[in-house]
Formats: C-alpha cells, structure tokens, sequence
C-alpha cells in the first residue's frame, strides 16, 4: 500500500490535532493558575505568582497533600509486596487458572470507578466499622496493584529463567537467587511500577470518594469540594496545575527506568 | 532455613500457593467478595416504611428501574453517550494510530506514544475541571475561540459531556490500536497492493479487519468508563443525568437500588467482554 504525500501529511495533521486535543486543556490549567483575573478570562489580562504563594499558605491545601502522599505511599508499599509476588507466580510457573490472574488485577481499574467504590464503601461500613484512614490505604492499594504486577511481569517475561537456574545450580538457595539475582534485575521495574502506583494514588477520586474516612481529606477530595466556590477558583487553579505536575513527572521518570512495558501497565 | 528451602523446592505446589497466597488473598477478601456481595444486595430490597434492608431475594429493584420513565431514559441516554463515546474515540483514534505504527519515522514511534499516553496519568478530576472552565458559556476558551467562526461554546450539557468524555479516554482507544497495527504484518499490506488493491481497499478489507480487536479491545475502556462515569456529567453536564449520578444519589438512601442500578453497567460489560472475547481481543490489552 503506498499512501500519497497528502495521505501522508493529512494522517499526520490529525494526529497533530489529535494531541493538541489532548494537551490544550492541560496547558490552560497550569496557565490558568498564573492568570491575574479571579474570574480566568480569557485570554489572561496579565500573569502573576500571587495564586501560587496563597496556595503554599493555605493550610487546608497543607493538610491535604500530607494525606494524599501517606495514602499513596502507604498504597504503593502495598502493591508493590502483592504485584511482585503475583508477577513471580504467574512469569515462573505454569498452573491452573494462571490466565485468569492478570484479568483479575486489572478489573478494579476497569470496571467503573463508582462500581468498586460502593462494593469496597459496603464491604468497610458493613463488616470492617466503618471508614477510616485504613481503609482508604486499602481502596487505593486494590486498583494500584495492577500497575506494579504489569511492569514486574512485562520485565520477568523478559528476563530469561536460566539465569535464575544457573544461581541455583550452583548452589544459592531460591530466596539467595531471589536477592542477589531476580531483584537487581527487577529493581528498575519496581521503581517504574511503584512511582506509577503513586501517581494514579495521589489524583484517584471516585474510589476515594467512597473509602475516605470522615474529616479525611486527600488533594482531589480537596478541589471537589471547593470546586463550586467562586473564592476559592483561583487556589483550586494551582493546586489542579499542582496535581497536572505531579502526574507528569513520575510518568517521565518511569519511561527512564523502564522501557518494558509502553503503556506504563495501565492498560 | 536450607531444610525450608530443599523442602519448597520438592513442592512447586507449595512455592506458587506461598506466592499468590498473599496477592489473591487480598484481590479475593478485599475485591471479589464485595463486588459478590453489592450484586447480591442488587436483589434484596429497602422496606419503604422503615428504611431497613430486607434480606429476600426479589427482583423488585430491577422492576423499580425498568418500569420507571425517569429511569429508563437515564439508562437509554447513559448508553447513547457511550456508544458515541465509543465511536469518536474509534474515528479520532484511527488515523492517529495509524500515522504513529506506519507512518511516522521508528525514531519518533516511541515519542508519539508516550505523548499519547501520559495524559492519561494527570487527574481525572483536574481534567474535568479543565474543560469545565474552557466550555464556560461566557469567557471560556472554547467560547473565545468559536466565537472567530461566529458560533458560541456548547455551554454544559450533553454535547460537553461527549467531547470530555472523549477526551477522557481516547488514549485507552490510541494504544491498543497502535500495538495493533504496529504488529501487523506489512506483507500482507503489500500483497494487498501487488494484486492490484487500491490504498482505500486496502485500508477496507486488510487493515480493518486486522485492527478489528484492538478496536474491540480500545471500545471495552471507552465504553465502561462512560458507562459508569458521574463526575463528569455533575461537572460538565449542567442538569443532565447517567446512571452513575444515580447510583451516587441512591445509594447513602437505599443501597439495595443503588447496587442494582450499579449492576447494569457491569452486565453490560460482562456481555461485552464475553462476546468479545471470542474475538481473541484480549490477547491485546
């Protein structure tokens, strides 16, 4: 199939508009926490930082990153132990229902969020007394677990059995074969799975909706609830810029540390 | 602890149930049974008179849904604007699948895709709230820009809530159809040519049928994800409903409707997903 040049130019125009669709509204909001106008019209009349430094000031927003980086810390600690362990199972032995597993992991983030958040709010209010902290750590940490067992799996897949049998033919025992050889080899995985766990942690907000303790406020939780106050947009815009930030990066740093997996083990 | 060791290496048995112990144990305590549980709450019922749940199978819930107008154009209109979801994430995501797998140098293969795909990381709530101030009616971007071509932003409503939604979720359709196409044989491409194909019919009974499932595989994410959304259509929907919005509303109240109102989504995708399955789309995500 040979395309002509303006095939060519029209298919990549689309993707040009394609990603344009996809970064503009990205770009407003991190512009927007800049815009002098408390209204945010546009374009901006003019720029200014003012937003910013009220937002470093305001105690609730304080507050509420502290929660959202010990919810998605704590999360992560826990994907990481279950998706490594899934991973190991499933890359280095064959058994019944093996298939099954990584559909399994998947469907808290497939399904829709409202779905696994009132099946997780009945199971905590109906047998566990109610939401607390705890039980936020636990919501978060069941949909975290597929990105860490995805970019554990694409790297063991990769990673060829025989060095591990070598180790143990001579003569390491497996949890010496596990230290000295797998995990140097898993280490960089980890690392992506574990900084993609954090992300999609820190900015989740339906399951959280559903899970969060009373009083318990993370940073989505935050900008919902002061979505719909005028005085408050202009904080809103940077912690919104704040939370665009903080996806980003770790994205950029996994894609450093690990190439296995393209799509990041989301999908 | 070589004795523990010697032991564990005669049962593999042992080492995998040691090693899924722990990550299924979870997945099923934590996940599974509660879902079990929210679909058998579907069928038990509220007593109207004293607000308790009453635990007796019944499908009245169901029937409550079914026979109600209100409810039943939710339901109509909840799958309309996933379908149209479904279809615009398919036409946008095509030609750029396309243009990254086949058209644009191998070099920039690996950036384009990454470009694609982190946006899918930023905040979902920070997304919304991003085209909630563009498509404000007065003010916004969208209405800045339109209004050069002498129309106005939709404002909110059901046309915010297609385009948002699409952009919510256009790179679940993006990269399985990227790996799609990417892993497709270009000989055939090219046998197709040689026996005298034009590009168009090539495209038509080549291409396409051979993307087929990473279209089915992309459409599993844009249609559920719509399915179930709620926080979009409060953001960007002014006074429009979907089923989420009912469900959210329902479910502090009466439990029971609000899982049975959460399980039309999930039968819906369990239909979607066995019929698709069958297709070997799967094998693609």
């Amino acid at each position: 199939m040979i395309l002509s040049r303006g095939a060519r130019w029209t298919l990549g125009a689309a993707t040009a508009v394609g990603l344009a669709f996809v970064y503009v509204p990205l770009l407003v909001v991190v512009l927007n926490s800049f815009n002098s106008s408390r209204t945010f019209t546009w374009p901006p009349p003019g720029f200014t930082t003012r937003w910013w430094t009220s937002t470093v000031d305001n105690e609730g927003v304080r507050a509420a990153v502290v929660t959202s980086v010990q919810v998605a810390a704590l999360a992560t600690a826990v994907a990481l132990v279950l998706g490594t362990l899934a991973s190991t199972a499933v890359t280095r032995y064959s058994f019944w229902g093996r298939d099954t597993i990584s559909l399994l992991v998947i469907l808290p983030i497939a399904l829709p969020g409202i779905v696994t958040g009132i099946a997780l709010n009945s199971l905590f209010t109906g047998f566990l007394g109610g939401l607390t902290f705890i039980t936020l750590v636990i919501g978060h940490a069941t949909f975290c677990i597929v990105v860490v067992f995805n970019n554990a799996t694409a790297r063991l897949r990769r990673l060829a059995p025989n060095i591990e049998e070598a180790s143990m033919d001579l003569g390491a025992t497996r949890f010496t074969t596990w230290r000295l050889v797998t995990f140097p080899a898993l280490r960089s995985a980890l690392a992506a799975g574990g900084l993609l766990a954090f992300g999609l942690s820190f900015d989740e907000i339906i399951v959280t909706t559903f899970t969060a303790g009373p009083g318990i406020q993370t940073l989505p939780l935050w900008i919902f609830q002061n979505l719909f106050r005028p005085n408050q947009a202009p904080v809103v815009n940077v912690v919104a810029a704040l939370l665009v930030v903080v996806s980003v990066v770790p994205v950029y740093l996994a894609n450093r540390l690990s190439a296995d997996s393209t799509t990041g083990g989301r999908l | 602890m070589r004795r523990w060791a010697s032991f564990l290496h005669r049962h593999v048995w042992l080492r995998v149930t040691g090693l899924l112990a722990l990550p299924l144990g979870w997945l099923l305590l934590v996940y599974l049974v509660p879902l079990g549980l929210l679909f058998l709450t579907a069928l038990w019922k509220t007593d109207s008179f004293t607000g308790r749940v009453r635990r007796t199978v019944t499908t009245d819930n169901l029937a409550d849904i079914f026979s109600d107008p209100v409810y039943v154009q939710v339901m109509g209109r909840t799958v309309a604007v996933a379908v149209a979801v479904t279809v615009l994430c398919a036409v946008l995501g095509l030609p750029m699948a396309f243009f990254m797998a086949r058209v644009a140098s191998p070099r920039w293969r690996p950036v384009l895709v990454a470009l694609v795909l982190t946006p899918l990381w930023a905040s979902y709530l920070v997304k919304v709230y991003a085209w909630r101030t563009m498509l404000a009616p007065e003010g916004g971007l969208v209405d800045d820009v339109l209004s050069f071509v002498g129309a106005a932003s939709p404002g909110y409503g059901w046309v915010a809530v297609v385009l948002v939604l699409t952009y919510l979720w256009l790179p679940y359709m993006v990269l399985p159809l990227y790996t799609g196409l990417s892993t497709m044989r270009s000989s055939l491409i090219e046998a197709s040519a040689d026996l005298g194909a034009r590009t168009g019919t090539t495209l038509r009974t080549v291409v396409l049928p051979l993307v087929a499932p990473s279209l089915v595989a992309g459409s599993v994410f844009t249609f559920s994800l719509s399915l179930g959304d709620y926080i979009t259509v409060q953001l960007v929907g002014g006074t429009e409903q979907m089923l989420g919005n009912v469900v959210y509303q329902n479910f502090s109240v009466d439990l029971p409707f609000a899982a049975a109102v959460a399980t039309l989504p999930v039968v819906v995708m369990v239909g979607y997903l066995l019929a698709v399955r069958r297709t070997g789309a799967l094998q693609n995500l």
